[in-house]
């Protein structure tokens, strides 16, 4: 069995947002929604205050919320572990969203432009209009997943087949790969270090784990 | 600046509110119409009334969704999807609802097909209203929904709509008995009893700081429309002979107004999502972990 997950090592990630840009590239998601993006968390009490940046979006969980309530049977698991929406079913009722204790998904019901009335020219040739009033989220950059099944190539591994978020992370804060390979660069960061994944006590069981620090 | 502390979902409005307020006060009105209808009470006036309400809810959800020519899809996924179930059972709601209304009416009078068709309805509504209380505890992603504590408000509330419905129409047609009282009465105490817990259950496991505040803050008004209200306009009118039929209609209207109101805080108001959290922070350099957080939250829990 193949589960694609992703791993931020916070003690490396900066907040620099690279890889919210990069998403937002990848993607051409609307103006204000950004499936990829980058928390800014203080925490403690001066003078023992702590800052901690914290990249979220999808945690593709093994038991989705989403999926589960989901009327249309829009929102699918795949056998890879990754949770996809397929834009033709979706009825746009927003239950997956409010299922969602990730705040991962949008809906656009209005389509906005970056400069009000104008339309950028990557925002005319990359406008979808099979993604208005629809769910919408990360999907892990699906189509360069099963673009490496006919390449061969490795997601995690060989950036044609990554995700355009751990591509472009300048910290080498974000890793993606096969939890089920024990050899996959997910599984050795997994062995080395402690994680924790966030809201694990709602039991979504999500894909998505934050290193704090390494194995004592 | 991203957000971190729960703040108000976005997805589902007043129109959402409005699926639960019709369909609770429909299906309500659908059961205990047909518990009054073995006490001598009409019920094609009411059975219509009540079928109207759930539609009225559905138009409601119809007018939410993004892709409403779509709407067929909700019938894909009954394997899990409460939504699902409830679009089924709202398919044989309606048309045994009508029917069961239109056999009893004067002017049809099917006796044969009424008998059996008020008590279908009543068991469809029933599991409709429970369908309502399972789709909000299946939105894991906000704490004032999921939790378990709010199924039997919502269908509690919704029999003592009906209750509210029923009281309110025996008043017009200028009847009056004790025994709907008597039953408006133990819905009210267990509907307080059940928002009461509710609450009490909510701040105990943990919840978003705003949807504590929404709802606190909108309790006092939800007892007195809803609550204290009705209990004394029920007293007065038992006491007050000949103005008796009015405060009785005006005790099932209050039962109504607070049911409404409860339900429309709870989903339009008080939908305040999970927000993030760190259990802990990371270790940098040669230090320890750094303490975690829930921001916006009254407690750690869930």
């Amino acid at each position: 069995m193949t589960r694609y997950v992703m791993i931020a090592d916070l003690r490396r990630c900066v907040g620099c947002q690279t890889c919210t840009a990069a998403c937002k590239h990848a993607n051409a998601t609307p103006p204000g929604v950004q499936w990829r993006q980058v928390l800014d968390m203080e925490t403690g009490t001066y003078p023992q205050v702590q800052r901690t940046f914290v990249p979220v979006g999808c945690m593709h969980c093994a038991d989705p919320p989403c999926e589960s309530v989901c009327p249309s049977t829009a929102t699918k698991i795949r056998d890879d572990g990754i949770v996809e929406i397929d834009y033709d079913l979706c009825i746009g009722c927003g239950y997956c969203a409010v299922a969602c204790p990730y705040q991962a998904r949008h809906i656009v019901h209005k389509r906005d432009l970056a400069y009000d009335k104008q339309a950028m020219a990557h925002e005319e040739a990359r406008f979808d209009e099979g993604r208005m009033s629809v769910a919408m989220k990360c999907n892990f950059c699906q189509s360069r997943i099963d673009t490496a099944k006919q390449t061969g190539q490795t997601p995690g591994v060989d950036p044609e087949v990554t995700p355009a978020c751990v591509n472009s992370c300048i910290a080498d804060a974000l890793h993606f790969g096969d939890r089920d390979d024990p050899n996959s660069n997910v599984s050795v960061l997994l062995a080395e270090n402690q994680t924790f994944r966030m809201h694990e006590e709602l039991g979504t069981d999500p894909g998505f784990y934050y290193i704090w620090d390494k194995n004592e | 600046m991203s957000r971190i502390e729960p703040w108000h979902q976005l997805n589902w409005d007043w129109r959402a509110a409005g699926n639960f307020i019709g369909g609770g006060s429909g299906t309500g009105l659908l059961i205990l119409a047909a518990v009054a209808a073995g006490q001598g009470t009409a019920y094609w006036p009411l059975g219509f009334f009540g079928a109207i309400l759930v539609g009225i809810g559905l138009v409601c959800v119809w007018l939410e969704i993004g892709r409403p020519w779509r709407a067929l899809h909700v019938f894909y996924h009954p394997q899990t999807s409460w939504m699902t179930r409830e679009a089924f059972v709202s398919a044989l709601l309606l048309p045994v609802a009508l029917l069961a209304a239109a056999a009893a009416a004067p002017f049809i009078h099917l006796p044969a097909i009424a008998g059996g068709a008020i008590w279908l309805a009543a068991l469809l509504a029933a599991l409709y209203l429970y369908c309502q209380a399972r789709i909000l505890h299946g939105s894991k992603g906000i704490p004032a929904w999921r939790h378990p504590s709010l199924m039997p408000v919502i269908i509690l509330t919704g029999l003592t709509e009906g209750a509210g419905f029923l009281v309110l129409a025996i008043a017009l047609i200028g009847g009056f008995s004790v025994w709907p009282l008597i039953l408006l009465f133990i819905l009210l105490l267990g509907r307080w009893m059940s928002w009461r817990r509710y609450l009490a259950n909510l701040t105990e496991t943990g919840a978003p700081n705003k949807a504590l505040a929404v709802l606190n803050g909108a309790t006092p008004m939800i007892n007195i429309l809803g609550h204290y209200g009705p209990a004394i306009l029920m007293l007065l009118a038992l006491v007050t002979g000949s103005l008796g039929p009015i405060f009785f209609a005006l005790a099932g209207l209050a039962a109504i107004a607070g049911g409404w109101q409860m339900k429309f805080v709870v989903v339009a108001r008080a939908a305040f999502n999970q927000g993030f959290a760190l259990p802990l922070t990371p270790v940098r350099g040669t230090g320890k972990p750094g303490p975690g957080d829930k921001p916006g939250w009254n407690k750690s829990g869930q």
